[in-house]
C-alpha cells in the first residue's frame, strides 16, 4: 500500500459505531477547562456525514431550550471520547438539513424496525 | 550544537490530528540515514562542511570514483545523492557515521529546500500574477504584460522586470516549517504544511 494511505489510516479511529443520518447519537467530547480535562456530552440527530478517511466528519443537530444547536465533528478527532447510538432513526435522505425548518412534532424521526 | 542536516525524499502530504484535536496539514518526508561522506575542514578544504550521502546506486551505474569516495567513508554501495552542508564544527563528525531523523525534534523549525515542480515557459499572468485585461466590456481578451516602462527616458527597460519565462524547476528553500512528528522507525518526518518539488523527489532538511 501507499505509504501515504498507511500513515492516514493511522489516524483513524477503530471503535466507532456505526451510525448513518437519522440516528440519535451521543458524542461524548473531551473539554479542556485550564488544565483539567472533563466529558461532556452533546445528543442530538445525526444529520449528515460527508467525506472519507480522516477528513470524514458528521453534523448533529439539537434543539437545546428552543434553540436549534448544530455541531460538526470530525469522525475521527481525539476530542471525541465516544460515540453512542442511543436511537435508530429511519430517514429516506442522506442529509437531514430540512429538519431545520421543522419544529416539535413535525421534526420526529421514526424508529427503524429491525 | 551543530547544525542538524539529512536528506530525504518527500512522500507526499497528509492530514493528522494533533493533541488540542485540531487537523495539521503535513508533508511526509522519509529521510535517512545519511552516512557522513566526508568531513571538510579549513586545513584540508579552506572551508567547513559535511557531505552526506542518501540511497544507494545500483553497482553498474555508479563509477569506480564514486564507489572508491564511498568505500573510504566504509559504505559497500556509492550513495544516490550526494550534498554537502555548511556546519560550524565540523570535527564533531565522523566519516561513515549515520545521521537520522533523531536530530529533530517535534516542534523545532526547520528550512527546507527542494526543486520545485517544472512548469515550463509560462506568461506573466501565471509566472509572477498579472491579473491580464478584463474578459468583457470592449476589451482585447490578452494576458500580455502591457508596457516595458517609462519611454525616451531612460530608453530602455530596467533590469528585473517581470517577463514572460521558464516557471519552476528551481530550487526553492521554504523556512520556517514546524516539525510536527518524527517516526525514527520508518525514518520518517512530518513537516507542516507544503514542501517544494513533486513526490518522491529530494529535498534538503536543515535546523
Amino acid at each position: 500500500m501507499d505509504i501515504i494511505q498507511r500513515i492516514q489510516k493511522e489516524e483513524l479511529k477503530a471503535d466507532l459505531p456505526d451510525f448513518a443520518p437519522g440516528d440519535t447519537i451521543r458524542v461524548n467530547v473531551r473539554v479542556r477547562e485550564g488544565d483539567k480535562e472533563r466529558i461532556q456530552a452533546f445528543e442530538g440527530v445525526c444529520i449528515a456525514r460527508r467525506g472519507a478517511g480522516v477528513s470524514a466528519s458528521f453534523a448533529v443537530r439539537k434543539v437545546s431550550s428552543g434553540v436549534g444547536v448544530e455541531r460538526i465533528f470530525p469522525l475521527h478527532s481525539p476530542t471525541i471520547e465516544s460515540i453512542k447510538v442511543v436511537r435508530q432513526g429511519h430517514v429516506r435522505r442522506a442529509k437531514l438539513y430540512y429538519l431545520r425548518r421543522l419544529r416539535g412534532k413535525a421534526s420526529r424521526i421514526r424508529e427503524k424496525q429491525s | 550544537m551543530n547544525m542538524a542536516a539529512i536528506i530525504g525524499r518527500k512522500l507526499g502530504m497528509a492530514q493528522i490530528f494533533d493533541q488540542q484535536g485540531a487537523v495539521v496539514p503535513v508533508t511526509v518526508v522519509e529521510a535517512g540515514p545519511c552516512p557522513v561522506l566526508q568531513v571538510k575542514t579549513e586545513e584540508t578544504d579552506g572551508y567547513r562542511a559535511i557531505q552526506l550521502g542518501w540511497g544507494a546506486k545500483k553497482e553498474r551505474r555508479a563509477t569506480r570514483a564514486e564507489i572508491g569516495h564511498a568505500r573510504k567513508a566504509g559504505l559497500e554501495a556509492a550513495p544516490r545523492v550526494l550534498r554537502e552542508f555548511p556546519v560550524a564544527a565540523p570535527v564533531s563528525y565522523q566519516p561513515g557515521q549515520q545521521l537520522t531523523v533523531d536530530q529533530f525534534q517535534p516542534g523545532e523549525r526547520v528550512k527546507v529546500t527542494g526543486t520545485t515542480k517544472g512548469r515550463g515557459f509560462q506568461g506573466v499572468v501565471k509566472r509572477h500574477g498579472f491579473r491580464g485585461r478584463p474578459g468583457s466590456h470592449g476589451h482585447p481578451k490578452a494576458r500580455n504584460p502591457g508596457t516595458m516602462g517609462p519611454g525616451t527616458n531612460p530608453s530602455r527597460t530596467i533590469k528585473g522586470k517581470k517577463l514572460p519565462g521558464q516557471m519552476g524547476n528551481a530550487q526553492q528553500t521554504i523556512r520556517n516549517l514546524r516539525v510536527e512528528r518524527v517516526d525514527r522507525e520508518r525514518n520518517l518526518i512530518f513537516l507542516r504544511g507544503a514542501v517544494p518539488g513533486a513526490r518522491n523527489s529530494i529535498v534538503l532538511i536543515r535546523k
